[in-house]
Protein backbone atom coordinates (compact mmCIF):
# COMPACT_ATOMS: atom_id res chain seq x y z
CA UNK A 1 0.00 0.00 0.00
CA UNK A 2 2.82 2.54 0.94
CA UNK A 3 4.71 1.55 -1.87
CA UNK A 4 1.55 2.92 -4.56
CA UNK A 5 1.15 5.89 -2.31
CA UNK A 6 4.93 6.40 -3.47
CA UNK A 7 4.54 5.90 -6.91
CA UNK A 8 1.36 8.15 -6.39
CA UNK A 9 2.73 10.69 -5.14
CA UNK A 10 6.07 10.93 -7.46
CA UNK A 11 3.78 11.08 -10.42
CA UNK A 12 1.45 14.07 -8.77
CA UNK A 13 4.63 15.46 -8.00
CA UNK A 14 5.69 14.77 -11.81
CA UNK A 15 2.46 16.29 -12.97
CA UNK A 16 2.41 19.52 -10.83
CA UNK A 17 6.32 20.00 -12.29
CA UNK A 18 5.08 19.84 -15.43
CA UNK A 19 1.89 22.04 -14.91
CA UNK A 20 4.04 24.82 -12.95
CA UNK A 21 6.25 24.74 -15.86
CA UNK A 22 4.05 25.01 -18.51
CA UNK A 23 2.61 27.93 -17.23
CA UNK A 24 5.57 29.58 -16.20
CA UNK A 25 6.62 29.22 -20.15
CA UNK A 26 3.01 30.88 -21.19
CA UNK A 27 3.74 33.72 -18.68
CA UNK A 28 7.06 34.31 -20.13
CA UNK A 29 5.94 34.01 -23.56
CA UNK A 30 3.07 36.53 -22.66
CA UNK A 31 4.85 39.11 -21.33
CA UNK A 32 7.51 39.08 -23.91
CA UNK A 33 4.82 39.46 -26.41
CA UNK A 34 3.39 41.94 -24.54
CA UNK A 35 6.82 43.92 -24.89
CA UNK A 36 6.60 44.06 -28.36
CA UNK A 37 3.76 46.29 -28.46
CA UNK A 38 4.98 48.99 -26.16
CA UNK A 39 7.25 51.34 -26.51
CA UNK A 40 10.48 51.63 -26.46
CA UNK A 41 11.39 49.32 -28.96
CA UNK A 42 14.83 48.01 -30.49
CA UNK A 43 14.78 47.86 -34.31
CA UNK A 44 18.89 47.14 -33.83
CA UNK A 45 18.29 44.16 -31.51
CA UNK A 46 15.48 42.62 -33.47
CA UNK A 47 17.93 43.19 -37.29
CA UNK A 48 20.74 41.48 -35.25
CA UNK A 49 18.45 38.42 -34.37
CA UNK A 50 17.00 38.34 -37.74
CA UNK A 51 20.23 38.00 -39.47
CA UNK A 52 21.48 35.33 -36.31
CA UNK A 53 18.90 33.30 -37.33
CA UNK A 54 18.09 33.86 -40.96
CA UNK A 55 21.62 34.52 -42.66
CA UNK A 56 23.66 32.35 -40.04
CA UNK A 57 21.18 29.34 -40.46
CA UNK A 58 20.99 29.27 -44.20
CA UNK A 59 23.74 27.15 -44.70
CA UNK A 60 23.11 24.37 -42.14
CA UNK A 61 19.06 24.56 -43.40
CA UNK A 62 20.52 24.64 -47.17
CA UNK A 63 22.08 21.49 -46.85
CA UNK A 64 19.60 19.57 -44.89
CA UNK A 65 16.87 20.74 -47.30
CA UNK A 66 18.83 19.41 -50.17
CA UNK A 67 20.30 16.41 -49.12
CA UNK A 68 16.54 15.60 -48.02
CA UNK A 69 15.31 16.23 -51.14
CA UNK A 70 17.52 14.12 -52.53
CA UNK A 71 17.08 11.20 -50.57
CA UNK A 72 13.57 12.00 -50.62
CA UNK A 73 13.28 11.62 -54.36
CA UNK A 74 15.08 7.94 -54.08
CA UNK A 75 13.45 6.24 -51.69
CA UNK A 76 10.01 7.11 -52.98
CA UNK A 77 11.12 5.80 -56.31
CA UNK A 78 12.25 3.10 -55.14
CA UNK A 79 9.07 2.35 -53.01
CA UNK A 80 6.61 3.67 -55.62
CA UNK A 81 8.58 1.80 -58.68
CA UNK A 82 6.86 -1.56 -56.59
CA UNK A 83 3.40 -0.29 -57.68
CA UNK A 84 4.50 1.16 -61.22
CA UNK A 85 3.99 4.91 -59.89
CA UNK A 86 7.34 5.75 -60.22
CA UNK A 87 5.92 9.08 -62.04
CA UNK A 88 4.11 10.44 -58.76
CA UNK A 89 8.42 10.96 -57.40
CA UNK A 90 8.05 14.98 -58.04
CA UNK A 91 4.47 15.09 -56.35
CA UNK A 92 4.90 13.51 -53.37
CA UNK A 93 8.67 15.45 -53.05
CA UNK A 94 7.33 18.54 -53.74
CA UNK A 95 3.95 17.77 -51.10
CA UNK A 96 6.42 15.76 -48.29
CA UNK A 97 8.95 18.81 -48.65
CA UNK A 98 6.61 21.93 -48.64
CA UNK A 99 4.05 20.80 -45.92
CA UNK A 100 6.28 18.86 -43.40
CA UNK A 101 9.96 18.43 -43.87
CA UNK A 102 11.26 21.63 -44.80
CA UNK A 103 9.18 23.28 -41.71
CA UNK A 104 10.52 20.63 -39.36
CA UNK A 105 13.82 19.91 -40.26
CA UNK A 106 14.59 23.60 -40.90
CA UNK A 107 12.56 23.99 -37.47
CA UNK A 108 14.98 21.45 -35.47
CA UNK A 109 18.06 22.52 -37.06
CA UNK A 110 17.64 26.07 -36.01
CA UNK A 111 16.31 24.71 -32.56
CA UNK A 112 20.05 23.39 -32.23
CA UNK A 113 21.47 25.91 -33.47
CA UNK A 114 20.26 29.39 -32.21
CA UNK A 115 17.84 28.13 -29.43
CA UNK A 116 21.46 26.22 -28.19
CA UNK A 117 23.21 30.37 -28.25
CA UNK A 118 20.55 32.13 -26.47
CA UNK A 119 20.04 29.96 -23.74
CA UNK A 120 24.02 29.85 -23.68
CA UNK A 121 23.81 33.82 -24.45
CA UNK A 122 21.38 34.49 -21.80
CA UNK A 123 22.28 32.39 -19.71
CA UNK A 124 25.87 33.58 -19.43
CA UNK A 125 24.06 37.59 -18.87
CA UNK A 126 21.91 35.75 -16.06
CA UNK A 127 24.92 33.95 -14.16
CA UNK A 128 27.50 37.10 -14.90
CA UNK A 129 25.05 39.80 -13.52
CA UNK A 130 24.35 41.25 -17.04
CA UNK A 131 20.35 40.96 -16.45
CA UNK A 132 20.49 42.99 -13.19
CA UNK A 133 23.03 45.27 -14.79
CA UNK A 134 20.44 46.24 -17.19
CA UNK A 135 17.60 46.17 -14.63
CA UNK A 136 19.70 48.61 -12.72
CA UNK A 137 20.30 50.95 -16.57
CA UNK A 138 16.25 51.40 -16.34
CA UNK A 139 15.88 48.50 -19.08
CA UNK A 140 13.12 46.23 -18.55
CA UNK A 141 15.55 42.80 -19.98
CA UNK A 142 12.21 41.14 -21.04
CA UNK A 143 11.93 44.03 -23.85
CA UNK A 144 15.75 44.28 -24.18
CA UNK A 145 16.76 40.11 -24.22
CA UNK A 146 13.29 38.46 -25.39
CA UNK A 147 10.82 40.42 -27.39
CA UNK A 148 13.36 41.35 -30.58
CA UNK A 149 14.29 37.33 -30.14
CA UNK A 150 11.00 36.10 -30.58
CA UNK A 151 9.44 38.84 -33.17
CA UNK A 152 13.36 37.96 -35.34
CA UNK A 153 12.35 34.13 -34.61
CA UNK A 154 8.70 34.48 -35.95
CA UNK A 155 10.09 36.70 -38.98
CA UNK A 156 12.97 34.84 -40.01
CA UNK A 157 11.46 31.29 -39.91
CA UNK A 158 9.25 31.72 -42.84
CA UNK A 159 12.18 32.74 -44.83
CA UNK A 160 14.45 29.95 -44.21
CA UNK A 161 11.23 27.74 -44.86
CA UNK A 162 10.57 29.19 -48.18
CA UNK A 163 14.34 28.96 -49.15
CA UNK A 164 14.35 25.05 -47.83
CA UNK A 165 11.46 24.40 -50.06
CA UNK A 166 12.73 25.68 -53.19
CA UNK A 167 16.12 24.05 -52.19
CA UNK A 168 14.53 20.61 -51.73
CA UNK A 169 12.34 20.77 -54.37
CA UNK A 170 15.69 21.55 -56.33
CA UNK A 171 17.66 18.15 -55.05
CA UNK A 172 14.71 16.12 -55.21
CA UNK A 173 14.70 17.30 -59.84
CA UNK A 174 18.53 17.05 -59.39
CA UNK A 175 18.69 12.84 -58.52
CA UNK A 176 15.05 13.04 -60.56
CA UNK A 177 17.09 14.34 -63.69
CA UNK A 178 20.48 12.26 -63.02
CA UNK A 179 19.77 9.54 -61.81
CA UNK A 180 16.18 8.23 -62.52
CA UNK A 181 15.70 9.06 -66.17
CA UNK A 182 12.97 11.92 -65.55
CA UNK A 183 12.90 14.83 -68.36
CA UNK A 184 14.15 18.12 -66.71
CA UNK A 185 11.25 20.07 -68.02
CA UNK A 186 8.41 17.28 -67.50
CA UNK A 187 9.77 16.67 -63.75
CA UNK A 188 9.11 20.44 -62.99
CA UNK A 189 5.82 20.85 -64.55
CA UNK A 190 4.60 18.21 -62.29
CA UNK A 191 5.90 19.65 -59.30
CA UNK A 192 4.08 22.88 -60.07
CA UNK A 193 0.93 21.85 -61.31
CA UNK A 194 0.56 20.03 -58.39
CA UNK A 195 1.87 22.27 -55.58
CA UNK A 196 -1.13 23.89 -53.87
CA UNK A 197 -1.24 27.37 -52.25
CA UNK A 198 -2.35 25.67 -49.00
CA UNK A 199 0.89 23.51 -49.33
CA UNK A 200 3.08 26.16 -49.13
CA UNK A 201 1.06 27.95 -46.46
CA UNK A 202 0.48 25.42 -44.55
CA UNK A 203 4.12 24.91 -44.40
CA UNK A 204 5.32 28.77 -43.63
CA UNK A 205 2.69 29.07 -40.97
CA UNK A 206 4.48 26.26 -39.41
CA UNK A 207 7.67 27.89 -39.63
CA UNK A 208 6.59 31.09 -37.98
CA UNK A 209 5.27 29.23 -35.62
CA UNK A 210 8.43 26.67 -35.06
CA UNK A 211 10.57 30.15 -34.92
CA UNK A 212 8.30 31.71 -32.78
CA UNK A 213 8.99 28.74 -30.10
CA UNK A 214 12.78 28.09 -30.33
CA UNK A 215 13.41 31.78 -29.48
CA UNK A 216 10.61 31.26 -26.61
CA UNK A 217 12.42 28.26 -25.48
CA UNK A 218 15.84 29.72 -25.85
CA UNK A 219 15.25 32.90 -23.81
CA UNK A 220 13.32 30.97 -21.36
CA UNK A 221 15.87 28.54 -20.15
CA UNK A 222 18.50 31.29 -20.70
CA UNK A 223 16.71 33.93 -18.59
CA UNK A 224 16.24 31.42 -15.59
CA UNK A 225 19.28 29.74 -15.93
CA UNK A 226 21.17 29.45 -12.23
CA UNK A 227 24.40 28.16 -10.73
CA UNK A 228 27.20 29.30 -13.58
CA UNK A 229 28.76 27.26 -16.00
CA UNK A 230 26.91 24.14 -15.09
CA UNK A 231 23.43 26.34 -15.35
CA UNK A 232 23.97 27.66 -18.52
CA UNK A 233 24.88 24.25 -19.72
CA UNK A 234 22.19 22.45 -18.89
CA UNK A 235 19.86 25.35 -20.26
CA UNK A 236 21.06 25.16 -23.27
CA UNK A 237 19.91 21.33 -23.46
CA UNK A 238 16.60 22.56 -21.81
CA UNK A 239 16.25 24.59 -24.08
CA UNK A 240 17.37 22.21 -27.77
CA UNK A 241 15.15 19.14 -26.02
CA UNK A 242 12.24 21.51 -25.66
CA UNK A 243 12.17 23.02 -28.52
CA UNK A 244 12.46 19.61 -30.33
CA UNK A 245 9.97 18.25 -28.79
CA UNK A 246 7.52 20.90 -29.41
CA UNK A 247 8.26 21.24 -33.04
CA UNK A 248 6.98 17.70 -33.24
CA UNK A 249 4.34 17.83 -30.75
CA UNK A 250 3.23 20.97 -32.38
CA UNK A 251 3.66 19.93 -35.84
CA UNK A 252 1.08 17.12 -35.38
CA UNK A 253 -1.26 20.00 -34.22
CA UNK A 254 -0.82 21.90 -37.30
CA UNK A 255 -1.33 19.53 -39.56
CA UNK A 256 -4.16 17.81 -37.72
CA UNK A 257 -5.53 22.28 -38.11
CA UNK A 258 -4.95 22.36 -41.39
CA UNK A 259 -5.19 18.77 -43.24
CA UNK A 260 -7.49 16.91 -41.07
CA UNK A 261 -11.21 16.11 -42.79
CA UNK B 1 12.06 66.92 3.30
CA UNK B 2 13.18 66.95 6.41
CA UNK B 3 16.77 67.52 6.69
CA UNK B 4 17.11 64.57 9.13
CA UNK B 5 15.02 61.81 6.65
CA UNK B 6 17.55 59.96 5.37
CA UNK B 7 18.45 59.14 1.81
CA UNK B 8 18.34 55.31 2.07
CA UNK B 9 16.05 54.16 5.21
CA UNK B 10 15.78 49.92 6.14
CA UNK B 11 13.28 48.77 8.74
CA UNK B 12 12.53 45.15 9.52
CA UNK B 13 13.37 44.30 5.91
CA UNK B 14 13.69 40.11 5.73
CA UNK B 15 13.99 37.78 3.52
CA UNK B 16 14.47 33.93 3.27
CA UNK B 17 15.22 31.43 0.45
CA UNK B 18 13.20 28.53 1.28
CA UNK B 19 14.39 27.18 4.48
CA UNK B 20 17.46 29.67 4.81
CA UNK B 21 17.15 32.74 6.37
CA UNK B 22 19.22 35.75 4.93
CA UNK B 23 17.88 39.06 6.15
CA UNK B 24 16.38 38.57 9.38
CA UNK B 25 15.25 42.00 10.12
CA UNK B 26 17.70 44.47 8.69
CA UNK B 27 17.62 48.12 9.91
CA UNK B 28 19.74 50.44 8.69
CA UNK B 29 20.03 54.11 7.70
CA UNK B 30 22.03 56.30 5.05
CA UNK B 31 22.21 60.18 5.38
CA UNK B 32 21.79 61.54 1.89
CA UNK B 33 25.89 62.49 0.53
CA UNK B 34 27.54 59.94 2.91
CA UNK B 35 29.70 56.77 2.07
CA UNK B 36 28.14 53.69 4.13
CA UNK B 37 29.73 50.61 3.83
CA UNK B 38 28.43 47.35 4.53
CA UNK B 39 30.62 44.86 6.49
CA UNK B 40 30.00 40.96 6.90
CA UNK B 41 31.56 37.45 6.00
CA UNK B 42 30.37 35.45 2.86
CA UNK B 43 26.26 34.61 2.92
CA UNK B 44 25.63 37.16 5.61
CA UNK B 45 22.90 39.08 3.61
CA UNK B 46 25.34 42.08 2.30
CA UNK B 47 24.32 41.41 -1.34
CA UNK B 48 20.71 40.23 -0.87
CA UNK B 49 20.49 43.74 1.18
CA UNK B 50 21.65 45.93 -1.78
CA UNK B 51 19.86 43.67 -4.44
CA UNK B 52 16.80 44.39 -2.08
CA UNK B 53 17.05 48.27 -2.00
CA UNK B 54 17.97 47.89 -5.99
CA UNK B 55 14.53 46.12 -6.69
CA UNK B 56 16.14 42.57 -7.79
CA UNK B 57 14.77 40.76 -5.06
CA UNK B 58 11.79 41.68 -3.33
CA UNK B 59 12.42 41.08 0.47
CA UNK B 60 9.45 39.03 2.14
CA UNK B 61 9.08 42.11 4.58
CA UNK B 62 9.75 45.11 5.94
CA UNK B 63 9.94 48.81 4.59
CA UNK B 64 12.47 49.80 2.06
CA UNK B 65 12.62 53.83 1.88
CA UNK B 66 14.33 56.01 -0.42
CA UNK B 67 14.08 59.69 0.40
CA UNK B 68 10.75 58.58 2.20
CA UNK B 69 9.44 56.97 -0.09
CA UNK B 70 8.58 53.36 0.02
CA UNK B 71 10.16 51.58 -2.91
CA UNK B 72 8.46 48.30 -2.44
CA UNK B 73 5.16 49.80 -2.99
CA UNK B 74 6.18 51.30 -6.13
CA UNK B 75 4.41 50.42 -9.79
CA UNK B 76 7.27 49.69 -12.55
CA UNK B 77 7.18 52.92 -14.23
CA UNK B 78 7.84 54.52 -10.75
CA UNK B 79 10.67 52.00 -9.92
CA UNK B 80 12.21 52.93 -13.41
CA UNK B 81 11.99 56.36 -12.83
CA UNK B 82 14.10 55.68 -9.39
CA UNK B 83 16.49 53.31 -11.30
CA UNK B 84 17.28 56.71 -13.44
CA UNK B 85 18.86 58.36 -9.95
CA UNK B 86 21.13 55.39 -9.38
CA UNK B 87 24.22 54.14 -10.33
CA UNK B 88 26.05 50.59 -9.81
CA UNK B 89 28.74 48.82 -9.83
CA UNK B 90 28.92 44.60 -9.61
CA UNK B 91 31.21 43.07 -8.50
CA UNK B 92 32.27 41.49 -11.87
CA UNK B 93 31.32 44.89 -13.10
CA UNK B 94 28.57 42.85 -15.50
CA UNK B 95 29.86 44.81 -18.48
CA UNK B 96 27.82 43.69 -21.76
CA UNK B 97 29.95 41.31 -23.57
CA UNK B 98 28.31 41.98 -26.73
CA UNK B 99 28.67 45.98 -26.53
CA UNK B 100 32.14 47.96 -27.07
CA UNK B 101 33.14 49.48 -24.42
CA UNK B 102 31.90 53.11 -25.34
CA UNK B 103 28.03 51.56 -25.98
CA UNK B 104 28.91 50.20 -22.34
CA UNK B 105 29.29 53.46 -20.79
CA UNK B 106 27.00 55.11 -22.33
CA UNK B 107 24.36 52.32 -22.22
CA UNK B 108 21.64 54.03 -20.20
CA UNK B 109 21.60 57.20 -21.92
CA UNK B 110 21.72 55.43 -25.41
CA UNK B 111 18.80 53.06 -24.16
CA UNK B 112 16.43 56.14 -23.08
CA UNK B 113 17.40 58.17 -26.15
CA UNK B 114 19.33 61.02 -24.29
CA UNK B 115 22.26 61.14 -26.56
CA UNK B 116 22.35 60.49 -30.44
CA UNK B 117 24.89 57.47 -31.15
CA UNK B 118 26.89 59.86 -33.19
CA UNK B 119 27.81 62.03 -29.94
CA UNK B 120 27.75 59.09 -27.53
CA UNK B 121 31.35 58.03 -28.50
CA UNK B 122 32.74 61.32 -27.49
CA UNK B 123 30.86 61.62 -24.60
CA UNK B 124 31.99 58.25 -23.17
CA UNK B 125 35.65 58.88 -23.90
CA UNK B 126 35.13 61.87 -21.28
CA UNK B 127 33.36 59.95 -18.47
CA UNK B 128 36.48 57.26 -19.11
CA UNK B 129 38.69 59.83 -18.54
CA UNK B 130 37.27 60.88 -15.30
CA UNK B 131 38.07 57.23 -13.92
CA UNK B 132 41.57 57.83 -15.78
CA UNK B 133 41.48 55.44 -18.77
CA UNK B 134 42.04 56.80 -22.45
CA UNK B 135 38.98 57.24 -25.06
CA UNK B 136 41.08 54.69 -27.20
CA UNK B 137 39.79 51.96 -25.08
CA UNK B 138 36.26 52.81 -25.94
CA UNK B 139 36.58 51.07 -28.99
CA UNK B 140 37.61 47.80 -27.01
CA UNK B 141 35.12 44.49 -26.17
CA UNK B 142 34.73 44.01 -22.31
CA UNK B 143 36.80 40.42 -23.05
CA UNK B 144 40.10 42.49 -23.82
CA UNK B 145 40.38 44.55 -20.84
CA UNK B 146 41.87 43.43 -17.40
CA UNK B 147 40.32 43.46 -13.86
CA UNK B 148 41.05 46.67 -13.22
CA UNK B 149 40.16 48.42 -16.47
CA UNK B 150 36.75 46.20 -16.10
CA UNK B 151 35.98 47.79 -13.00
CA UNK B 152 37.23 51.26 -14.49
CA UNK B 153 34.14 50.88 -17.12
CA UNK B 154 31.81 49.53 -14.33
CA UNK B 155 32.45 53.02 -12.57
CA UNK B 156 32.12 54.87 -15.43
CA UNK B 157 28.98 53.01 -16.66
CA UNK B 158 27.80 53.87 -12.99
CA UNK B 159 28.33 57.71 -12.90
CA UNK B 160 27.61 58.26 -16.89
CA UNK B 161 24.20 59.64 -15.70
CA UNK B 162 25.32 61.79 -12.93
CA UNK B 163 23.39 59.47 -10.24
CA UNK B 164 22.68 60.72 -6.83
CA UNK B 165 23.17 57.29 -4.75
CA UNK B 166 25.55 54.81 -6.24
CA UNK B 167 25.52 51.52 -4.86
CA UNK B 168 29.46 49.74 -4.90
CA UNK B 169 29.33 45.27 -4.35
CA UNK B 170 32.68 44.62 -3.05
CA UNK B 171 34.63 46.81 -5.90
CA UNK B 172 38.17 45.65 -4.84
CA UNK B 173 37.26 41.97 -5.29
CA UNK B 174 39.81 40.04 -7.34
CA UNK B 175 42.06 43.18 -7.72
CA UNK B 176 45.87 43.50 -6.37
CA UNK B 177 46.20 45.44 -3.32
CA UNK B 178 47.33 48.87 -5.94
CA UNK B 179 44.57 48.76 -8.05
CA UNK B 180 42.38 48.29 -5.69
CA UNK B 181 44.23 51.43 -3.83
CA UNK B 182 43.42 53.31 -7.06
CA UNK B 183 39.81 51.75 -7.82
CA UNK B 184 38.83 53.01 -3.90
CA UNK B 185 40.40 56.58 -5.10
CA UNK B 186 38.27 57.08 -7.87
CA UNK B 187 35.30 55.73 -6.08
CA UNK B 188 35.84 58.50 -3.52
CA UNK B 189 36.98 60.95 -6.27
CA UNK B 190 33.48 60.47 -7.98
CA UNK B 191 30.92 59.94 -4.71
CA UNK B 192 32.87 63.30 -4.03
CA UNK B 193 32.47 64.92 -7.52
CA UNK B 194 28.85 64.12 -7.68
CA UNK B 195 27.81 64.81 -4.54
CA UNK B 196 26.11 61.54 -4.16
CA UNK B 197 24.85 58.87 -1.62
CA UNK B 198 27.56 55.90 -1.68
CA UNK B 199 26.62 52.44 -0.28
CA UNK B 200 29.37 49.76 -0.57
CA UNK B 201 29.82 46.45 0.32
CA UNK B 202 32.69 44.64 1.36
CA UNK B 203 35.11 42.46 3.56
CA UNK B 204 37.98 44.25 2.44
CA UNK B 205 39.26 46.58 5.91
CA UNK B 206 41.60 48.93 4.43
CA UNK B 207 38.92 49.91 1.33
CA UNK B 208 36.05 50.00 3.33
CA UNK B 209 38.34 52.65 6.09
CA UNK B 210 38.89 54.45 2.39
CA UNK B 211 35.33 54.68 0.69
CA UNK B 212 33.51 55.11 4.12
CA UNK B 213 31.95 57.86 6.52
CA UNK B 214 29.75 55.26 8.15
CA UNK B 215 30.20 51.58 8.54
CA UNK B 216 27.74 48.96 9.43
CA UNK B 217 28.32 45.30 10.35
CA UNK B 218 25.87 42.80 9.14
CA UNK B 219 25.60 39.13 10.93
CA UNK B 220 23.83 36.45 10.07
CA UNK B 221 20.94 38.68 8.44
CA UNK B 222 20.89 41.38 10.76
CA UNK B 223 22.82 45.05 11.34
CA UNK B 224 24.99 44.16 14.57
CA UNK B 225 26.84 47.59 14.93
CA UNK B 226 26.96 51.01 13.14
CA UNK B 227 29.83 53.59 13.67
CA UNK B 228 32.47 55.70 11.89
CA UNK B 229 34.06 53.60 9.14
CA UNK B 230 37.25 55.08 10.46
CA UNK B 231 37.15 53.29 14.03
CA UNK B 232 37.07 49.84 12.18
CA UNK B 233 39.02 47.74 14.42
CA UNK B 234 39.20 49.59 17.42
CA UNK B 235 35.60 49.92 18.06
CA UNK B 236 34.90 47.95 20.95
CA UNK B 237 32.27 45.50 19.75
CA UNK B 238 33.84 42.23 19.69
CA UNK B 239 32.27 40.87 16.22
CA UNK B 240 33.67 44.12 14.19
CA UNK B 241 37.01 43.79 15.75
CA UNK B 242 37.50 40.14 15.32
CA UNK B 243 36.02 40.59 11.81
CA UNK B 244 38.33 43.50 11.13
CA UNK B 245 41.24 41.75 12.65
CA UNK B 246 40.36 38.67 10.40
CA UNK B 247 40.97 36.38 13.35
CA UNK B 248 39.56 32.88 14.39
CA UNK B 249 39.15 33.39 18.09
CA UNK B 250 35.63 35.57 18.89
CA UNK B 251 31.93 35.81 18.67
CA UNK B 252 31.93 35.16 14.96
CA UNK B 253 32.29 31.44 14.62
CA UNK B 254 32.68 29.75 10.99
CA UNK B 255 30.35 26.49 10.39
CA UNK B 256 33.10 23.99 9.73
CA UNK B 257 32.14 19.90 9.34
CA UNK B 258 34.64 18.86 12.08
Amino acid sequence: MQYLLNVLAALGRAVLGLCRGAGSIAVFALEGVSHLVRPPFYPRLIGRAFMEIAYFSLPVVSLTAVFTGMVLALQSYSGFSRFGAESAVANVVVLSITRELGPVLAGLMVAGRIGAAFAAEIGTMRVTDQIDALTTLSTNPMKYLVAPRLLAGTLAMPLLVVIADILGVMGGWLIGTTKLGFASASYLHSTLTFMQTLDVVSGLVKAAVFGFIVALMGSYHGYHSRGGAQGVGSATTSAVVSSSILILALDYVLTEMFFAR
Amino acid sequence: MSGTTPKIRLRGVKKSFGPKKVLDGVDLDVQAGHGMVILGGSGSGKSVTIKSILGLIPPDSGVIEVDGRNVLSMNRRQREELNDRIGMLFQNAALFDSLPVWENVCFKLLAQKRIARSKARDKAAEILAQVGLDGSVGDLSPSELSGGMQKRVGLARAIATQPDIIFFDEPTTGLDPIMGAVIDGLIVDCVKRLGATAVSITHDMASARRIGDTAAMIHKGRIVWTGPAATLGETGNAMVDQFARGVREGPITMELRK
